[in-house]
């Protein structure tokens, strides 16, 4: 037998858990994070593909060891339906960030242009003051084009939290099916 | 004209239960088979202290001194009789005292029901008088917990609240309960919770597992159980016994799962952990199979992770899945109820027997009686032990009593030496080891089994913490016998000081009031004891008692618990001095 150690590698785990929509749960999920000093990396919370299901995609980087510790106590919470954990390489997986920008850069600076060409970013508004910047893609390709634009100034900048699909199911509905017999 | 009244109330329930928030309470109080609750009252809980007022022939309250008296109280009523305790709190000070005894019954598995008070839900968040977050701050502290701001929201959390307690691995619930949805009125009907769909209480049990497990255990040489409390939350005694007695296994127990199995049983081989049994410690490092049944790994039991039972399979008996592998990654995990495990793993033991492994625990159990025991039980030098009173106890109630205890030197030496018969009979704060817990805890044990003995073993620290509670002991006459060991220290505190701080002695030692004159403040029949000779008929005196019993007994000042783990060292470096 082995005891439990920090043994394994550190990598990135995304957390997807299945929850009944309630106000104290997000509270009761991060300490389960405090308590074991682990830090969230990436959190995002939204419906999810059912009804009256919550989906929160959490983002960490530690070792597999402590995931599965981390998602089995995410499990035990009453409101949880299910918790699964995943590798970059089992997910889908983007960031979308904004980004805003004086508007006269726009002419002025001839490079701006290639830019969100080239980063494949949509331009949301335009007014006389700012123009805005939506770009959605993996981490380093928001991070590429935010070092590109830092240059020319940046008046505002936001990424959102990692969100994530898997490759394999997340049979919800069949546990959901379970308790109605 | 009141009976006319009340009758036109009984009358207006019947068409549909219009009623209030508060009388709903109590309802579902009353549905879930409740008929005693501990707490404490103030402003934001009164509407349901009005309804105790009027329910009071149905519905006993104690009045504890402190809203920890009561959640302990609860505790000791759940603990001895395997049903959900019940607190009751207002909000802000009343709700913050009882986070010492959520948190207890969190880290021990014990199903109580926390209802609190709470300002109106139009000054939520407005920092209003006596309002706290309880539910922010419970938390961590709670199995589920919720806020009830809406009085038609009260029987299905109820309901919900007491499932959630009770089954599955139990814990702590709490709801919060505003004060306006305690005035508004609602239809009442009440629905026992059956299931929440979120949540899976208990695992199903896995065949091949146990088919797996049952080759392991039938192919051992040296094969090791240490039991749990799992096994009394699980009422799985018989099972445990059927099974240890088939296999022939030798068994030893955490002192959570103390009681489960009757003390001089054959194969019953002791206390695991850091003051725990010699043998039971050192070949947990020696088996070949380590059974593992309802116990967690703690590390007050394990010692140092990385050489424990290295050598060993491990078999994990657990209901909770998010236990498995949390600090020993066992080999063969059985998922379930330990008494549904235990059954379908029964029919599949080969009948069998351990001579020359057990006669390794009787080996080493001789080497710990001449090194610890013997000077424990039957000393030789002037000043009296704490493990002479509890033999004497154990011989004065035949082995019959509920043992409740508290936390330090006192609490070891008696859960090493109290001899048992029954389960649910050795009631302490194990995981928090909360001082403070023994008195109302015993309170609610005895409350919980009037037909039994209950002795509170208690050091003169602890005492201290929860000392109030003598008024409910005095008001209500609960006939439980209070042993305080009075070293003069913070016994184990003092102890670590003078293992390894060397004896520095930093505020553990304590000027003590005169305690039996106190106990008779509260008129309850005391006595103190300073000499060995008047030990015996001191205890006799008290466990005869119809009525409660305070003793004091003057122990050695400066004794030591062994034998003794370090912190961090192994089980097998376990210390016999
Ligand atoms: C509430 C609380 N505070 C502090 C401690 C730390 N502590 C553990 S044992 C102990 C000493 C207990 O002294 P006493 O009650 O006299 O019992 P003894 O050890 O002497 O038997 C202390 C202070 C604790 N367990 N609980």
């Amino acid at each position: 037998m082995t005891s439990s150690k920090d043994t394994m590698e550190k990598q990135w785990y995304t957390i997807s858990v299945y929850s009944e929509n309630n106000v104290g749960l997000l509270n009761r999920i991060s300490g389960i994070f405090l308590k074991r000093h682990i830090n969230i990396e990436s959190l995002n919370v939204s419906k999810s593909e059912i009804e009256n299901v919550s989906k929160f995609t959490i983002v960490i980087y530690t070792t597999e060891d402590w995931t599965r510790k981390i998602v089995n106590q995410i499990e035990k919470q009453i409101e949880v339906i299910k918790a699964f954990y995943h590798t970059d390489e089992e997910t889908i997986f983007q960031e979308s960030a904004l980004f805003k920008i004086a508007s006269h850069l726009l002419f002025d600076e001839r490079q701006i242009q290639n830019i969100i060409k080239e980063s494949k970013s949509q331009i949301v508004t335009v007014n006389r003051e700012f123009f805005v910047l939506a770009k959605t893609g993996r981490r380093h390709e928001i991070d590429e084009m935010h070092d590109a634009l830092e240059p020319y100034g940046i008046m505002q900048f936001v990424r959102s939290g990692r969100i994530t699909v898997t490759k394999a199911t997340m049979p919800i509905s069949e546990i959901l099916a379970e308790f109605q017999d | 004209m009141e009976t006319l009244k009340a009758q036109k109330k009984e009358q207006k329930k019947e068409a549909g239960m219009r009623i209030t928030g508060a009388e709903a309470i109590i309802h579902c109080l009353l549905a879930e088979g409740v008929d005693l609750i501990y707490g404490y009252p103030g402003g934001a809980i009164m509407p349901v202290y009005d309804e105790l007022y009027k329910f009071q022939d149905r519905l006993t309250h104690i009045l504890t001194r402190h809203e920890q008296g009561a959640t302990h109280a609860a505790q000791g009523f759940a603990r001895v009789t395997g049903k959900v305790g019940v607190a009751m709190a207002t909000s802000g000070p009343g709700a913050t005292n009882l986070v010492t005894g959520l948190a207890d019954a969190q880290i021990d598995s014990t199903p109580i029901v926390c209802i609190t008070g709470q300002v109106p839900r139009h000054l939520l968040g407005s920092d209003a008088f006596q309002e706290t977050d309880i539910v922010g701050i419970s938390t961590p502290v709670t199995k589920w917990n919720y806020q009830i701001t809406k009085a038609d929201e009260i029987p299905e959390i109820m309901a919900k609240a007491f499932y959630i307690a009770k089954s599955g691995r139990p814990g702590p619930v709490l709801i919060d309960i505003t004060k306006n949805a305690q005035f508004d009125e609602l239809d009442f009907a009440y629905e026992k919770c059956s299931g929440v769909r979120s949540y899976k209480p208990v695992p199903k049990p896995n065949m091949e597992a146990i088919t797996a497990a049952a080759a392991l255990i039938n192919a051992a040489k040296k094969p090791y159980i240490v039991w749990g409390q799992g096994i009394i939350l699980g009422e799985a005694e018989e099972e445990l016994k059927a099974f240890v007695e088939k296999a022939g296994i030798p068994a030893a127990w955490t002192i959570m799962g103390e009681s489960a199995l009757p003390t001089d049983h054959p194969l019953n081989v002791g206390m695991v952990g850091m003051h725990g049994n010699y043998g039971p410690n050192v070949l947990t490092n020696e088996c070949d199979v380590l059974i593992a049944i309802g116990m967690r790994f703690d590390d007050r039991v394990t010692g140092n992770l990385d050489t424990y039972a290295k050598q060993a399979k491990v078999i994990h008996f657990e209901i909770d899945p998010a236990e498995v592998g949390k600090n020993v990654k066992p080999d063969i995990a059985l998922l379930g109820n330990c008494k549904e495990t235990l059954s379908l793993l029964l029919p599949l033991i080969k009948e069998n027997e351990h001579k020359e492994w057990k006669a390794e625990f009787d080996k080493k159990h001789k080497e710990e009686f001449e090194a610890v025991i013997k000077n424990d039980l039957h000393p030789t030098k002037p000043g009296l032990t704490m493990g002479e009173v509890i033999e004497q106890i154990n011989e004065a109630s035949k082995h019959e009593a509920v043992i409740v205890t508290d936390v330090g030197q006192h609490q070891m030496i008696a859960c090493r030496y109290a001899k048992f018969k029954k389960s649910k009979s050795n009631i302490t704060s194990g995981g928090l080891g909360t001082m403070g817990f023994a008195l109302p805890a015993a309170i609610g044990a005895k409350m919980g089994a009037m037909d039994r003995e209950v002795v509170a073993i208690i050091g003169d620290g602890g005492y201290q913490m929860t000392i109030q509670e003598l008024g409910v002991i005095f008001q209500h006459n609960v006939p439980v016998k209070i042993v305080v060991l009075n070293n003069d220290h913070l016994g184990m505190v003092r102890q670590w000081q003078e293992l390894f701080f060397e004896s520095r002695y930093a505020s553990t030692v304590m000027t003590n009031p005169d305690f039996v004159k106190i106990a008779e403040g509260y008129h309850i029949k005391s006595r103190r004891v300073e000499k060995r000779t008047d030990l015996k008929d001191a205890v006799q005196e008290m466990i005869a008692s119809k009525d409660p019993y305070f003793l004091e007994v003057r122990v050695e000042k400066e004794d030591n618990v062994f034998p003794m783990i370090p912190s961090g060292a192994s089980v097998a470096d376990i210390r016999l001095k």
